[in-house]
């Protein structure tokens, strides 16, 4: 099993080939780490010796993965995760960077709750950056503290699994998260029409006997967000997309110059609803996994642009929770130590490189949330990913690190696997 | 195991074709057993079944236990309101409290689809499905299946309507399964919304039209139309469903052939059916009932006493 450690010495990771997502180059060489930072990056065939030597030969070294959607449910659900053990789901996913969702007990609706996050986070081996409630409590009705959040440090707004039910309070908050320069993120499914639903509504709903969630509950959402944000010109985020009919609005939006952003997450890209045939509540997620061609549709958005990036939308929950009968077991799975082998397995299927797969993982995820993305530099904080691409893999427990074990990947056979993730003097090996 | 290629009974979707044909040729001798005067057997002597009941049935359960019963097993009941229920919790602990009594069989009726696929994971019993939510209820679709079987004696061919709200009801997809694969043909009829979304990849055909849907049955099955469905308004009024849906006596005279009718019971005499429909002589409702003991008294034997076969 992987395990943190601190770099002792000097560390060399030798002979890989460096990609930078920043510049879009890559070449053949080493990288020299030394007291948590970039000392040198050498060419190929220099010979420079080192406390440690990992040898990256036939491996990608990259810049450590951005995941804009994780659940670390702290405060309040410790039992599930907490912002230590998701950091280390984190590193052995290959991410350095996440940014947990406000729907912790209490909610991340003040500024107050958004430094508790930081100070917590100050001692953690990856970058954390908390999200803001859109308003009170998720209560969808009176808009946080969005100004002193994001002065505290906030990077963005949610109500999360929530969504902003009511037109107005959306059209507001998009209105005034505007002078702030993030996005807001809303969960977009009218819950109306998803009712009782629990999959997604069609054929196998029909057979099973569950209550659908049909594509549409997403898709009449998502197509008011885009209306609102280009009526007031502002910027929203899309979560989690899953159907291939907001796929075709968002597409349509963005031709028209609206600022809008998408992520999709690897479940939605890897799995489709037959996943549920045998009722396994650990594939019950919202939203909920949909048919083979809104899978294709969203694999096509990624190619085109449409869709920006990956996030995982990392939801731990415990084992009696997802024991429950269907109905009753909560949505969600984890999904960071899982993510890069289902997203290289199934985008290099689709005709993806290397580099535009680490690219959906890093700045594009980075644009998104506006921070600042710059080309790996000598004196530079230690932060990298190494790779195998070739590397065939089972994902079993044991690959777990996250508090929670509800995924239905387990057993699933991966290619490309993360082997090392280095954030500073830590290296998750 | 038993004498059907499967350990458990859950669903009819996927029972093999001719294990279906031995619960009902088996079903008929129990029959048998019904009429004497002595209506008990002794094939499950020393056996226990519990009935494990998470949400309210009388008439399925009365079945079951009369079933069990007449065949000498040792019956214990449990319910558990579905306020009891409200986290589902309950059903892990529930189980593995009778997983450690050591029962031979349970029958489970649960609100969740697939809840009975779970329950044979945590048990080593024999697992019988008495209706898991709005998925199967195998034992109703077996006592539908003989009730015409015994009225056309056959079941090939047979044309099967099923009328009424067919997304909520468990009977209407037991029903669908089981009697598409012993080769009847079926034609689903009520409110558009109350149709499952894409039904006809299941092989059946479906008309809004209630007075074509009886010009072309040989036999209907009227479903109970759930009163609480109305007050979520997804009917407009029992006068407008009875108008468009109800198997009234009016309408059965206006079609010129005599077709049987059958219902699951409990009835809405005046919503979904008229009295009068009912209680009249094409109506197999009582037969119905009978079967269901038959039926399943024939699926606990074949499951239960290995090696016993006729």
């Amino acid at each position: 099993m992987k395990k943190l450690q601190s770099i002792t010495g000097s560390l060399l990771l030798k002979d890989g080939t460096i990609y930078d997502p920043a510049t879009g180059k890559s070449s053949v060489g080493s990288v020299l780490i030394k007291d948590g930072l970039v000392e040198e990056i050498l060419s190929s065939g220099k010979v420079i010796s080192a406390d440690t030597i990992i040898n990256c030969t036939g491996k990608v070294i990259t810049c450590g993965f951005t995941d804009i959607h994780v659940h670390f449910r702290e405060p309040g659900r410790e039992d599930k995760e907490t912002l230590e053990t998701g950091s280390l789901a984190a590193l052995a996913g290959g991410f350095t960077r996440v940014c947990v969702m406000p729907n912790t007990n209490p909610v991340l609706d003040t500024p107050e709750s958004i430094r508790f996050i930081l100070d917590r986070a100050k001692k953690l081996p990856v970058e954390i950056c908390p999200i803001g409630a859109i308003t009170k409590g998720q209560g969808g009705t009176e808009l946080a503290e969005m100004g002193e959040m994001i002065k505290a440090g906030a990077v963005a707004v949610s109500d999360d699994g929530l969504p902003v039910v009511n037109g107005q309070m959306m059209k507001i908050a998009v209105e005034y998260a505007g002078q702030f320069g993030v996005p807001v993120i809303n969960h977009a499914e009218d819950v109306l029409i998803r009712s009782d639903g629990v999959m997604n509504e069609g054929s196998l709903s029909t057979r099973l006997g569950l209550s659908g969630n049909p594509d549409i509950s997403e898709s009449v959402m998502v197509y008011r967000d885009l209306v609102i944000a280009e009526y007031v010109s502002g910027k929203i985020h899309v979560p989690h997309v899953s159907t291939a009919k907001s796929v075709e609005l968002i597409r349509r939006y963005k031709k028209k110059g609206v600022d809008v952003t998408a992520e999709v997450t690897p479940h939605h890209l890897g799995l489709n609803e037959n996943k549920l045939v045998n009722y396994d509540t650990n594939a019950k997620v919202a939203p909920p996994l949909r048919t083979d061609d809104d899978r294709i549709a969203l694999i096509e958005a990624l190619k085109d642009g449409t869709i920006d990036c990956i996030a995982t939308d990392h939801a731990p929950h415990t084992i009696e929770e997802k024991e429950s009968d269907f109905n009753h077991a909560p949505c969600g799975m984890i999904g960071l130590e899982s993510a890069f082998g289902m997203v290289h397995r199934t985008l290099t299927e689709h005709g993806f490189d290397i580099f535009e797969i680490i690219d959906l993982l890093t700045v594009n995820p980075a644009r998104v949330m506006g921070f600042e993305v710059l080309p790996i530099t000598k004196g530079q904080k230690a932060n990298f990913t190494i790779i195998d691409p070739t590397s065939k893999w089972t994902f079993t427990k044991s690959d777990i690190h996250s508090r929670s074990k509800n995924s239905p990947m387990l057993g699933t056979e991966f290619q490309g696997e993360v082997i090392t993730t280095i954030f500073g003097k830590n290296i998750f090996s | 195991m038993g004498a059907l290629s499967r350990k458990h009974f859950l669903d009819l979707e996927f029972a093999p074709k001719e294990d279906l044909q031995k619960i009902i040729d088996t079903a008929y001798t129990f029959k048998d057993v019904l009429d004497r005067p002595i209506k008990k057997v002794p094939s499950l002597t020393g056996k226990n079944v519990v009935n494990l009941f998470f949400e309210n049935s009388t008439r399925t359960r009365m079945s079951f236990e009369l079933a069990e019963k007449r065949l000498s097993s040792d019956v214990t009941n449990f319910s558990a309101s579905s306020s009891s229920l409200s986290k589902g919790e309950s059903l892990k602990d529930t189980i593995q409290n009778i997983h450690a009594m050591k029962m031979d069989a349970v029958v489970m009726r649960h609100p969740t689809p697939g809840s009975v696929y779970q329950l044979t994971k945590f048990v080593d019993a024999v697992v019988i499905n008495a209706g898991d939510g709005t998925h199967e209820h195998p034992t109703q679709g077996m006592l539908d299946m003989i009730s015409i079987h015994e009225k056309f004696n056959g079941l090939e061919g047979v044309k099967v309507g099923i009328i009424g709200d067919i997304l909520h009801s468990r009977v209407a997809l037991s029903n669908i399964f089981g009697l598409i694969k012993m080769g009847a043909e079926i034609t689903l009829c009520g409110p558009p919304h109350l149709i499952p979304v894409n039904v006809e990849e299941l092989g059946v055909n479906v008309t809004y039209d209630v007075d074509e849907l009886i010009e072309w049955a040989d036999v209907i099955n009227v479903l109970r139309i759930q009163r609480e469905r109305m007050g979520l308004g997804l009917i407009p009024s029992i006068r407008e469903y009875r108008h468009h849906f109800g198997i009234t006596n009016e309408r059965l005279t206006n079609h010129k052939k005599e077709i049987v009718v059958m219902h699951p019971g409990p009835m809405n005499r005046g919503v979904e059916i008229d009295s009068n429909v009912a209680d009249s002589e094409q109506a197999i409702i009582l037969n119905q009932v009978l079967n269901g003991v038959a039926v399943r008294m024939s699926i606990l034997y074949l499951l239960l006493s290995p090696g016993e076969e006729n």
